[in-house]
């Protein structure tokens, strides 16, 4: 397989323009004739949706919820990134593009940041003419906050719900160009594999979740803007429905599957209450600029009511540790700095398994300083969620937090244009892997998805497709026999396992577990070969237990379950494989055996300056690794330091 | 220190839109408190799948009250007895050792039930289909920062966007009306003047949508309100009426529809 990154060459801050016109366009009167598929209602494909929509394709989304605007875009909480500058901060296109490539630890494509820096600001204005109500200074301009490892304001924000609000401009654009019969939109629909036809991506193969139906769709492009695999872990902060079958399925067709072992822990998350836990729910890291982390000195301390131990038994090991930036450290140095503390012994709240995996984010500094109102405004109805999941009162005592899997960097390796290795087949959004390296800042998932949709793939598709000349084919073809018969073929085998004993839940808990403790916050050789040990028979014991209850001809979410839990069974593997490879420590991924002496993480940039882009051979346990070299022509690799 | 709690579960069971629906008694035992509603449903339901018996079908997705997946009626409440909380919110700490908890889908002609707890919301996505938005291309947005809006506007403007469209409001109106679901929309958009240019057309557009769904008319009852989880105020059904009389009185045209579309 040959990476072609497509990177266009000159000065940065002229390679998107200068891409743009030597993109070939296709005229107006022709767009209605091309049927272009897109996978997700998310930030990024509702994005591309309506705007594909709104210059003349013909759009067909597709989604598994209900309606368009639920998809787990809604869900994020603390803002998204753009570099107005409207605070005269010192920020600028070339600071963000810099901040970026940094905090992602020297593992992205200059090009790609430089790009999602440059359009970000565009992205602010056309979510404000949508009507977002982003908050607001007394003077009625846009306000901004300061966010995870950024030294400027350059966050906007709608209270706690800034993922909701950019979500509902989407969705209205999208249902806007619904009305207008350039986008049609199929709910409760789940894509169940890819259609490639003489090496081309043609379309998909659904289930309708409602009545069971197997159909394929066929177009002249596809679009994969299915979101994160996040859930591998069974417990993170994603969507119940988060999943990678999308693309698994092109994984497995061909489509390279890029830096999978880079996932990111999110530090502010409500722990864990007990064994039938379900999800996790994310407290904003916004809450890291008022909110003090600690835990107390003395492993004693810890079922101690935490206002009653004074100053000098606290820890506040972020300020200890890294002085200049305190708490607002990137986001993989808060968590792991949490697991240490609990690792110690340190940790608070209650006991799960024996354990306590908690440490405080206290306000009571800030509360004292701003007073109760301020604190409310901003953070009022995190504190009310955070009130109605635990059962405290954060105004009153402190919260407390622990990390969890949120966000995944991984993903289908994509060129410069966003098409992966299959040729007419694009990711976008969280789906691929491209902007963030080996950790993505704050703030950055939203204005990537809304990069990509609004802003870049109408460009690089209109590319592809004035160069399209496939024929047309129709639901005949033996290839889109072929696709439908294997979907049927595995919901068969899904529901008439030879035993079945265990739940889908169940092996996904299991799965969850054994990821978490090997491929999550720290990683060493021998836990990951441990978990590559496990994990193919654990899919065995799968496909030969799992229990899954009624037909595949109706509404069945113990089907669509398991259908999931199948993918994540070996997404999962490739993610253990791909940390072994990595003989280093960057951003979200740290290997144990790759630390300096006070436990930082140490990179390998002679040796592993590369994107891993792994290709499916066949067999699962030995994919192929390809690897795109990474050059930095601006910023000079350098150890990250936050101290 | 959490408790745990035995309950009983009558939750309603229909195999599809067509198929006559009833109650099945489930016993919840060994209830955790701190789980939420969703996760002692989890609890049930697995207990069902191992007894190779369908579990009960109900929808969810991001388990945090934002998505608007979620929602069913307990023992008669909307998303259930505690205030501006959905289902996936609401802790098992609200009930008691002992409880008996009837759990019934949304019921609204507008929302047909798909399975068990699962209903068909689509009518509210066309509802937004007929004007709910800001007409603006991709592309043509002049600079953010060029039109100033009052903090006290936009502020109510979130107010009303907060909404997550999860449809409690219609499944508590005695006339089944989607008023404060539609009221927030077009109330979100009315007070930015990016909505300006279209307020007159939208609010029509919309309230001739909504009619035309299944949903009732708004009798001022106040349901919607006390059982919103987002608490949209019932203020802004009063700002669309008034919209909506001013548009019927001044309006020059007769709703046709809009250019571009088929
Ligand atoms: C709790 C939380 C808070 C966050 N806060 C922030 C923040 O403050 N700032 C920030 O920048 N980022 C934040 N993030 C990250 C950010 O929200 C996500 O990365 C981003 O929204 C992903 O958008 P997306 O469009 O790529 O995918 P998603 O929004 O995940 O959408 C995926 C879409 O694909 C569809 N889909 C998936 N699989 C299939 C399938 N097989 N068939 C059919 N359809 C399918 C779904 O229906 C959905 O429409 C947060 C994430 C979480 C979990
Ligand atoms: S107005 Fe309230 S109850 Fe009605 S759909 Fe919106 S959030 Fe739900
Ligand atoms: S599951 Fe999303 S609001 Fe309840």
């Amino acid at each position: 397989m040959e990476l072609r990154s497509n990177v266009p060459t000159g000065p940065i801050e002229k390679r998107w323009e200068k891409h743009r016109f030597d993109l070939k366009l296709v005229n107006p009167a022709n767009r209605r004739k091309h049927t272009v598929i897109v996978v997700g209602t998310g930030l990024a494909g509702g994005a591309a949706s309506a705007t594909l929509g709104e210059l003349g394709y013909n759009v067909h989304a597709f989604y598994y919820q209900d309606s368009p605007r639920r998809a787990h875009s809604i869900a994020a909480q603390g803002g998204i990134n753009a570099a107005k500058n409207y605070q005269n901060d010192g920020d600028s296109i070339y600071r963000l593009f810099y901040d970026t490539v940094k905090g992602g630890d020297f593992r992205a494509r200059e090009s790609n940041v430089y790009r999602l820096a440059e359009v970000s600001a565009n992205i602010i204005d056309q979510c404000t003419a949508q009507g977002v109500p982003f908050a607001r200074e007394y003077s009625g301009l846009l306000d901004n906050r300061s966010f995870g490892g950024a030294q400027v304001s350059r966050t906007f924000y709608a209270r706690g719900q800034t993922g909701q609000q950019l979500l509902l401009g989407a969705y209205q654009a999208l249902e806007r160009q619904v009305n207008a019969g350039t986008v049609t939109t199929h709910g409760r629909h789940e894509m169940l594999d890819l259609i490639v036809i003489d090496g081309v991506a043609r379309g998909i193969v659904t289930r309708n979740l409602v009545t069971g139906e197997i159909r394929a769709w066929l177009a002249d492009c596809v679009v994969l803007a299915s979101g994160g695999y996040g859930n591998v872990f069974y417990l993170s902060t994603n969507a119940k429905g988060c999943n990678t079958t999308a693309t698994w399925r092109a994984h497995r067709l061909g489509a390279a599957f890029a830096n999978p072992c880079y996932t990111q822990i999110h530090p502010t998350c409500i722990p864990v209450a007990g064994d039938y836990q379900s999800k996790l729910t994310l407290m904003s890291e916004s809450l890291r600029n008022d909110g003090r982390v600690w835990v107390p000195k003395n492993a004693a301390d810890a079922t101690k009511d935490p206002r009653t131990i004074p100053e000098a038994d606290r820890d506040y090991y972020l300020e200890r540790r890294y002085p200049a930036f305190g708490n607002l450290v990137p986001r993989d140095i808060a968590s792991r700095a949490a697991k240490k503390s609990c690792d110690e012994g340190r940790g608070v709240g209650p006991a799960v398994d024996g354990e306590r995996r908690g440490v405080y984010l206290d306000f009571a500094d800030s509360i004292k300083r701003l007073g109760k109102s301020k604190i409310a405004e901003r953070y009022g109805n995190l504190f009310e969620m955070y009130e109605r999941i635990a059962g405290e009162n954060p105004y009153e005592t402190p919260m407390r937090i622990y990390p969890a899997s949120h966000y995944t960097m991984g993903g289908l390796w994509v060129d410069y244009n966003l098409m992966t290795t299959i040729p007419g087949l694009f990711a976008a959004g969280e789906a691929n892997f491209s902007d963030h390296g080996a950790n993505r800042l704050g703030a950055s998932a939203l204005m990537q998805g809304l990069a990509d949709g609004y802003f870049v793939l109408p460009s690089t598709l209109a590319g592809y497709l004035a160069g399209f000349k496939a024929p047309k084919v129709a639901d005949d073809h033996p290839e889109v026999k072929a696709a439908v018969g294997r979907v049927t073929e595995r919901l068969k085998k899904l529901t008439s396992a030879p035993k079945p004993s265990r739940t889908p839940d169940s092996f996904h808990k299991e799965l969850g577990r054994l990821v978490w403790d090997e491929c999550g916050m720290s990683r060493t050789a021998d836990g990951l070969k441990k978990a590559l040990a496990r994990i193919p028979a654990l899919r065995e014991e799968f496909w030969n237990g799992v229990r899954v209850t009624g037909s595949g001809e109706e509404f069945n979410q113990t089907l669509e379950k398991a259908g999931r839990v199948a993918d994540f069974l070996e997404l999962g593997e490739l993610m253990c494989i791909d940390a072994l490879n990595r003989e280093e420590s960057a951003g979200g991924h740290f290997r144990e055996e790759h630390q300096t002496e006070d436990g930082e993480a140490r990179r390998n940039d002679e040796e592993f300056s590369y994107v891993a882009a792994w290709e499916h051979t066949g067999n699962l346990s030995q994919p192929k690794l390809n690897k795109e070299p990474l050059t930095f022509e601006y910023v000079k690799p350098s150890n990250r330091s936050y101290k | 220190m959490s408790k745990k709690l035995n309950l009983t579960l009558h939750v309603w069971r229909q195999k599809g839109p067509k198929s006559s629906g009833g109650f099945v008694k489930y016993p919840a035992q060994g209830i955790d408190d701190h789980m939420s509603f969703l996760e002692m449903l989890d609890v049930v339901n697995e207990g069902l799948i191992e007894k190779g018996e369908e579990p009960i079908a109900f929808d969810h997705d991001c388990r945090e009250g934002i998505c608007g997946s979620c929602g069913v009626m307990i023992n008669g409440m909307a998303h259930g007895p505690r205030k501006a909380t959905t289902t996936c919110q609401l802790h098992m700490r609200v009930f008691s050792d002992g409880d008996e908890i009837w759990v019934e889908p949304w019921r609204a002609a507008a929302f047909p039930v798909v399975k068990d707890l699962v209903v068909d919301r689509g009518a509210l996505d066309r509802i937004v289909q007929s004007g709910g938005y800001v007409s603006v291309r991709t592309g043509s947005a002049p600079d953010a920062n060029n039109l100033a809006v009052p903090k006290t506007d936009a502020d109510l403007a979130m107010d009303a966007a907060q909404c997550i469209g999860c449809g409690a409001c219609v499944a508590a109106c005695p006339n089944a009306s989607a008023s404060l679901f539609t009221s927030a929309k077009i109330g979100h958009l009315a007070l930015l003047p990016q909505g300006a240019p279209e307020r007159e057309d939208r609010v029509r557009r919309m309230v001739a949508q909504h009619d035309a769904e299944l949903f009732g008319s708004c009798t001022q009852h106040g349901e919607c309100e006390a059982a919103c989880p987002k608490e949209i105020s019932i203020n802004f059904i009063a700002r669309m009426n008034a919209d909506f009389i001013k548009t019927a009185i001044t309006a020059t045209t007769d709703l046709k529809p809009r250019e571009g579309t088929e």
